[in-house]
């Protein structure tokens, strides 16, 4: 309140924040790419670079997070419901710190993928990754469902990409389900401990879509409460 | 009355000053209500705005200013008791307007939103009921006054309301938004030029010695309306469109469309700014000269002198130029964005109330109506977000205004009477 009133009524915008955060969100968990890459060939000291930067994009993430919080007291007056943001951006934030577990236990233990595995684990993660990027898709539309006033046309077309965001989702779970079946295959060669891991690695990439699809339902859940 | 008759002339001097000292705070103080939108939507430059704001708040003194001035100057307080003793009047109406100028100063100092109306209302209640007699004071009129608090914004908020769903309506929410608003935004530029002139025609062109039948009024309002369309049409279709988004919805492109629409907006909330605000510095002073003139006689219905309402448009525009720089300025970072589509539907609304209100006759206080109007878009969902406090340190505001106004008048209404008694 430097000088004039009138426009301190109007307060920082929480959907600029709420994208931004997807973004980094999205940028964090593409990083496993080129981390798991480096595992495939063996390169540890790669692949510890990638983590540490996995895990300061994650930090980034949650200052973002931190910040937006910080900037949602009592006094606001917005066209969605705080705890909605609030929910939705715990939600988001899930996702970073999933791919922050997964790039730390692979090289906490320097988990190998078993090779005739590693094809097929790459399409996985890709879709997994496509996931949370069709979320951050959604959410981006935030802003122009602002200026629709949330209603309308720009509702279906968020409605259409939350509906992809499902089918992708609903492919990752057919597809562990595949992999899962092909280690089963092979595991009596393997050494158990890495197996059990192996199987948790792939139940948290499978996470990545599931939490994706729940930053989709939230969004959905947001847009309903009209 | 051997006072009037002797310090007449310095009475008058001395309105005059106050009078023009109320009018540049005015200018200062308020600017940022009328072009803030526009500059924080970015639809206009800080320069561009202060041009536009200096010729239309000038414009809306000098044609549509009258109106109000005469509930101000005899509304609020009953001139019966004043016949015997006109000198108390004069330095009354003095000292109301020194001590609303000087309420303005401190509250623009301190960076605190105020109403001009209300600091002037309050001041010639204080010294209408402490100096005279309580009962010279028309309470019903205060009582009407304060429930303007609600009902302005109230009235701004829903016409924002529509105005904001209309435009999702017909353009947003279509499949070719961006055709859509090269095809509706010259109807809001009709409805904003056809109010802004209909007042202008119908009320204030009065005072500067024309006067055209109501039916007239209607058809040249109609008229200029259409010029205001047809213009506005030209320079919608010379914006150059950004091709290249092939997103489906375009809204980049439709904003700029908006953003000419919010010229005509800005230019019409400066016009009504102008034309409720300068009342509130040339009623008093139009008062002090008109007892002057006729010797301490108060007349009923008295013609304003030819140069009040020029030097109430003058003292506007000084302090626009010299501090709606800095106020408007302060426009930064940190805003919601607040873009011209949502921008021009609180403006819009805000300028309906005010220049309905000047024609009115009512006098209100245009932060309140544009608060209202934000509140409105608000509530259809239109902004990112309002700070709340910041509305309720306004209102509360609103509410202090009156006590400190009247404190102050009647302090220098003692001070007056001390001199010049």
């Amino acid at each position: 309140m430097a000088s004039n009133s009138i426009l301190g009524v109007f307060a920082k915008s929480p959907i600029k924040p709420l994208e931004k955060h997807i973004r980094m969100v999205s940028k964090c968990s593409k990083q496993l790419v080129p981390f798991f890459e480096a595992v495939y060939a063996n390169d540890w000291s790669t692949a510890g670079k990638v983590r540490t930067k996995i895990s300061k994009l994650e930090r980034d993430a949650d200052d973002l997070k931190r910040q937006l919080r910080m900037e949602l007291p009592g006094g606001l007056f917005m066209p969605i419901d705080r705890t909605d943001i609030l929910e939705l951006l715990s939600q988001q934030d899930k996702i970073a710190n999933k791919a922050k577990d997964i790039s730390g236990r692979v090289l906490g233990r320097n988990l190998e993928i078993p090779e005739s595995l590693q094809a097929q684990f790459a399409i996985y993660l890709q879709r997994n990754i496509d996931a949370i990027a069709k979320a951050a898709e959604a959410i981006n539309e935030l802003d122009d469902l602002l200026q629709t006033g949330f209603r309308g046309r720009e509702v279906k077309l968020v409605d259409k990409i939350i509906h992809q965001l499902d089918e992708i989702e609903c492919e990752t779970d057919i597809l562990q389900v595949t992999i899962r079946k092909d280690l089963l295959a092979i595991e009596d060669d393997m050494n158990p401990i890495d197996v059990m891991f192996l199987y948790q690695i792939f139940d948290w990439v499978g996470d990545l879509a599931d939490l994706a699809e729940r930053v989709g339902a939230r969004l959905e859940i947001l847009l309903a409460r009209k | 009355m051997e006072i009037l008759l002797s310090h007449g002339s310095t009475l008058v001097m001395l309105a005059a000053v106050v009078g023009f000292f109320m009018a540049w705070g005015i200018g200062a103080n308020d600017v940022a209500n009328a072009m803030g939108t526009s500059v924080g939507s970015k639809a206009l430059t800080i320069k561009q705005a202060i041009i536009i704001a200096m010729v239309f708040e000038f414009a809306g003194a000098y044609l549509a200013g009258g109106e109000v001035t005469s509930t101000i100057r005899k509304g609020i307080i009953d001139s019966s008791f004043f016949i015997e003793t006109p000198e108390l009047l004069v330095f009354g109406m003095i000292s109301a307007l020194f001590a609303a100028a000087t309420w303005l100063l401190v509250a623009s100092i301190l960076g605190w939103p105020v109403s001009t109306t209300h600091s002037i209302i309050g001041a010639i209640i204080g010294f209408a009921a402490v100096g005279v007699s309580p009962e010279a004071v028309e309470w019903a009129k205060v009582g009407g006054i304060v429930g303007s608090w609600i009902i302005t914004p109230l009235i701004s908020g829903v016409i924002a309301f529509l105005i904001f769903n209309s435009a999702q309506k017909l353009i947003f929410d279509t499949d070719k938004p961006l055709e859509n608003a090269r095809r509706y935004v010259p109807f809001y530029m009709f409805l904003a030029g056809f109010i802004l002139s209909l007042v202008t025609i119908t009320k204030g062109l009065k005072h500067i010695g024309l006067d055209i039948g109501t039916a007239d009024g209607y058809m040249y309002a109609v008229i200029i309306a259409i010029a205001v369309a047809v213009v506005g049409k030209f320079f919608i279709n010379r914006i150059k469109f950004d091709e290249k988004v092939t997103r489906s919805t375009h809204y980049a492109n439709v904003e700029k469309v908006f953003a000419m629409l919010m010229i005509v907006t800005a230019s019409c909330m400066a016009f009504a700014h102008g034309s409720n605000d300068v009342a509130n510095a040339i009623g008093p002073l139009a008062a002090v000269a008109s007892i002057v003139a006729s010797g301490g006689e108060i007349v009923k219905q008295a013609a304003l002198a030819w140069w009040i309402l020029p030097l109430g448009g003058f003292g506007i525009v000084a302090g626009l130029a010299l501090f709606g720089h800095r106020v408007i300025a302060t426009i930064g970072n940190g805003i919601t964005h607040l873009t011209p589509s949502r921008g021009f539907a609180a403006e819009l609304a805000a300028a309906c109330t005010v220049v309905i209100a000047s024609g009115t006759g009512l006098p209100i206080s245009t932060t309140q109506t544009l608060v209202g109007a934000v509140l409105g878009v608000g509530m259809a969902r239109g902004i990112a977000a309002i700070n709340l406090s910041v509305v309720r340190n306004i209102v509360i505001s609103w509410v202090i205004t009156l006590p400190v106004g009247a404190g102050l008048s009647i302090l220098f209404f003692w001070m007056m009477q001390a001199i010049f008694a």
